[in-house]
C-alpha cells in the first residue's frame, strides 16, 4: 500500500517537472536569437513587412505570451515539436529517426559500466590493497580526470589509426548489405569505441560503489552465520554479499541517465555515430534553435522517465526500503 | 595551521596535486611573458610535428600557430572558468542551501523541490544549450556552468544547517537576540564551511571539464584560446596530426586530475574523522 502511494507520488512529481522543462523550453525558445516569423520569411525568399505579419498571425505569434505558453504545451503533448529552420522537416520526425542509434549506444554503454563495474569492484573488496584494488582507485582516478571526448580521440588513434583494427567513424560500413548476421557484427565492430567510451567514466563510478558497499555488508552477522556454517567463500560473496551490497549501486544507476545523453552529445560527436546527439551538435552548428531545443527537450523527458523507473523498480525490488529521501 | 599542513601533507597524492597545480597556475599567470605573441597569430609552417622546427617544441597547428602558446594561454581560460563559475554557483548553492535549511518547512519544501528539479535535467545539454542561446562568450558560458552546477552545494549546505541549527550555541545565539542573518551567517555558516570547501574544490575540475567540453563543440569564446576549442579544430585531422589534439588535452587530464587530489587532501585535512571512515 506505501509502495502504491509513493509510485503515485513520485508520478504525479514527474508530471510536474515535465511541465516545469516544457516551460523553461518555451523560455528558451523565446530567448534564441532571430525572429522565427522573419527567419521563416527569409526562406520562402521574402522580406516585406506584411508577409512577415501575416504569418505571425498565422503561427500565433502576435498573441500574448500566455496564450502562446498554452499553445505550445498542447502542441507539445501532441509531439509537435516544431519545424527544423534549416531541414524544413518536422523537429519530432528528426528525432525519432535517430532514435534507436542513440538509444543502441546509451544502452551498450549502461549495461557495460553496471556489469564490469560491479565486477571489478567485487573483485576489489575480496582484498583490500590487491591489485583489483588498487586497479580500481588509479582508473577512477583517471576515468574522472579525462575528458570524454579526448578518450574517445585517444581510441581511434591507438585502435583505427596505429593499430587499424576499428572502424573510427559512423556505425555501419557504407555499402555493406542491409540485414543479417554480418551486418549486426559490422554494426558491433562500430559500436566497441563509442560505447567504451561513453561507458568509462560510470564503470570506474560503480566498481567504486560497489567495493564500498561490498566491504560493508562483509562485516555483517547474517555473513558471520554464513561463515560458521562454513560456506565456501565463493558462494558467501555471491550469493550473501554481493546480492545486498548490489542493491545501493542500482539505485544509484538513475544518476547515470542525465549524464548518458550530455556524454552521447560528445561522443557521437567524435564517432560519427548518427544519433541524436550528433542531430544536436549540427543543429548547433547551423544555429537551429528550434532543432537544438526540440532534443534537450526530449531528451530532458527521457531522463526524467528513465528515473521514474528506476525508483520504482528500486521500490519494488526492495520493499524494506522505503524511497521517501 | 601547522597542523592542516602536516594532515595535507601526509597524503602523497595531494602534495604531488598541489604542485602541478601550482604549475598550472604559473603557466597561465606567465603565458604573455613566456609566450608573448597571440596564441591566434600564425608563427610557423601547418602541420609541424614536435620538435620538426626550431620554437615550436610541441608543432604546430593546421595554421602553423604554435601549439605551446595555445596551452599556455589557454590555461588562463581554464582556470578563469572554472574558479569564477564555481564561485557564482557556490554562491547560489549556499543562499539556497542556508534559507531552505534554516527556515525549514514550506520555504525548506519548495527551495529544495527547485533545486531536484534542477538536478533531474541533464546537465551538460542544458549547459549547451543556454550557451547557444545566450551566444558563445566567456561570460555565457561562466553563467551556464554555474547554472548547472549550484545544486548539490545546495543539498550540502541545507543538510548542514539543519543539524547545525538545533545545536546550543545557535540557541544562544537566538536567546540573545541576533537577527536571522546574522545567525546565518556569523554563527552556522562558518561551522558548515569545510565540507563546502571541499566540494568546491573538486566542482572546480567539473568546470573546466565542461568548458572544455563546450569549447570543443565550437562554443567557445572567440576571443580567447581555450584547450577544449585545440581539440576540437584539430579533430578531423586526427590521423595526420596525433599531437595537436594529445597535448591540450593531457593539460586537461593533468590539470583536472591535479584538482582532484588536491581535493582528497582537503578532505583529509579539514574532515579527519571522514576521511578515516572512507578509507577503512
Amino acid at each position: 500500500m506505501a509502495t502504491l502511494e509513493f509510485v503515485a507520488r513520485r508520478l504525479v512529481w514527474a508530471v510536474f517537472v515535465i511541465l516545469g522543462i516544457i516551460i523553461v523550453n518555451f523560455i528558451l525558445l523565446r530567448l534564441a536569437p532571430g525572429d522565427p516569423a522573419a527567419i521563416m520569411a527569409g526562406q520562402a525568399g521574402a522580406t516585406d513587412e506584411q508577409y512577415i505579419a501575416q504569418l505571425r498571425a498565422q503561427f500565433g505569434l502576435d498573441r500574448p505570451l500566455h496564450v502562446q505558453l498554452y499553445t505550445y504545451i498542447f502542441d507539445v503533448a501532441r509531439l509537435d515539436l516544431g519545424f527544423s529552420a534549416r531541414q524544413q522537416v518536422p523537429v519530432a520526425d528528426l528525432i525519432f529517426q535517430r532514435m534507436p542509434a542513440t538509444l543502441l549506444l546509451t544502452g551498450v554503454a549502461f549495461l557495460f559500466s553496471l556489469g564490469v563495474g560491479i565486477l571489478l569492484g567485487a573483485l576489489a573488496s575480496r582484498r583490500a590493497g590487491g591489485w583489483a584494488d588498487s586497479f580500481i582507485t588509479v582508473l577512477a582516478l583517471a576515468a574522472y580526470a579525462t575528458p570524454i571526448y579526448w578518450l574517445g580521440l585517444m581510441l581511434i588513434l591507438l585502435f583505427s589509426v596505429w593499430l587499424g583494427w576499428l572502424p573510427a567513424y559512423g556505425m555501419a560500413t557504407i555499402g555493406g548489405g542491409a540485414g543479417g548476421l554480418a551486418y549486426s557484427l559490422d554494426v558491433a565492430r562500430h559500436l566497441l569505441m563509442p560505447a567504451l567510451t561513453l561507458g568509462l567514466f560510470y564503470m570506474a563510478v560503480y566498481a567504486r560503489l560497489t567495493r564500498a558497499s561490498m566491504l560493508e555488508v562483509q562485516d555483517q552477522d547474517f555473513v558471520k552465520t554464513a561463515k560458521a556454517k562454513g560456506l565456501p567463500d565463493w558462494r558467501i560473496t555471491r550469493a550473501h554479499v554481493l546480492r545486498n551490497a548490489v542493491l545501493p549501486v542500482i539505485s544509484y544507476a538513475g544518476f547515470q541517465a542525465g549524464h548518458l545523453v550530455g556524454g552521447a552529445v560528445l561522443v557521437e560527436t567524435v564517432f560519427g555515430w548518427p544519433g541524436i546527439g550528433r542531430l544536436a551538435f549540427d543543429a548547433l552548428l547551423q544555429r537551429d534553435y528550434n532543432l537544438l531545443l526540440g532534443v534537450f527537450l526530449f531528451t530532458a523527458i527521457m531522463v526524467i522517465v528513465f528515473n521514474i523507473i528506476t525508483d520504482i523498480v528500486y521500490t519494488l525490488v526492495d520493499p524494506r526500503i522505503e524511497v521517501g529521501r | 595551521m601547522i597542523e592542516f599542513w602536516t594532515r595535507f601533507a601526509r597524503n602523497k597524492g595531494a602534495v604531488f596535486g598541489l604542485v602541478v597545480l601550482v604549475g598550472v597556475i604559473a603557466l597561465a599567470a606567465f603565458a604573455h611573458m613566456l609566450f608573448p605573441q597571440s596564441p591566434w597569430r600564425m608563427t610557423g609552417a601547418p602541420f609541424q610535428p614536435p620538435g620538426a622546427q626550431p620554437g615550436h617544441w610541441l608543432g604546430t597547428d593546421t595554421l602553423g600557430r604554435d601549439i605551446a602558446a595555445g596551452i599556455a594561454h589557454g590555461a588562463r581560460v581554464s582556470i578563469l572558468v572554472g574558479l569564477v563559475s564555481t564561485a557564482v554557483a557556490v554562491g547560489i548553492g549556499v543562499i539556497a542551501g542556508a534559507v531552505a535549511g534554516y527556515f525549514g518547512g514550506l520555504i525548506d519544501t519548495a527551495v529544495m523541490r527547485f533545486t531536484e528539479f534542477f538536478q533531474t535535467i541533464p546537465s551538460v545539454v542544458l549547459a549547451i544549450v543556454l550557451v547557444a542561446i545566450l551566444q558563445p562568450s566567456i561570460e555565457s558560458i561562466i553563467i551556464a556552468i554555474a547554472i548547472v552546477s549550484w545544486p548539490p552545494v545546495a543539498r550540502l549546505v541545507r543538510g548542514e544547517f539543519l543539524t547545525l541549527r538545533t545545536r546550543e550555541f545557535v540557541e544562544a545565539a537566538r536567546v540573545i537576540g541576533q537577527s536571522d542573518t546574522r545567525i546565518i551567517l556569523t554563527q552556522i555558516l562558518p561551522n558548515s564551511l569545510s565540507p563546502v570547501i571541499v566540494t568546491a574544490s573538486l566542482m572546480v575540475a567539473t568546470a573546466i571539464l565542461l568548458e572544455s567540453a563546450i569549447a570543443f563543440l565550437g562554443l567557445g569564446d572567440r576571443n580567447m584560446m581555450s584547450w577544449g576549442y585545440m581539440i576540437g579544430a584539430a579533430r578531423t585531422v586526427i590521423r595526420e596530426a596525433w599531437w595537436m589534439s594529445f597535448f591540450p588535452g593531457f593539460a586537461i587530464f593533468i590539470t583536472v586530475l591535479a584538482i582532484n587530489l588536491v581535493g582528497e587532501g582537503l578532505n583529509d585535512a579539514l574532515n579527519p574523522r571522514l576521511a578515516r571512515q572512507g578509507r577503512q
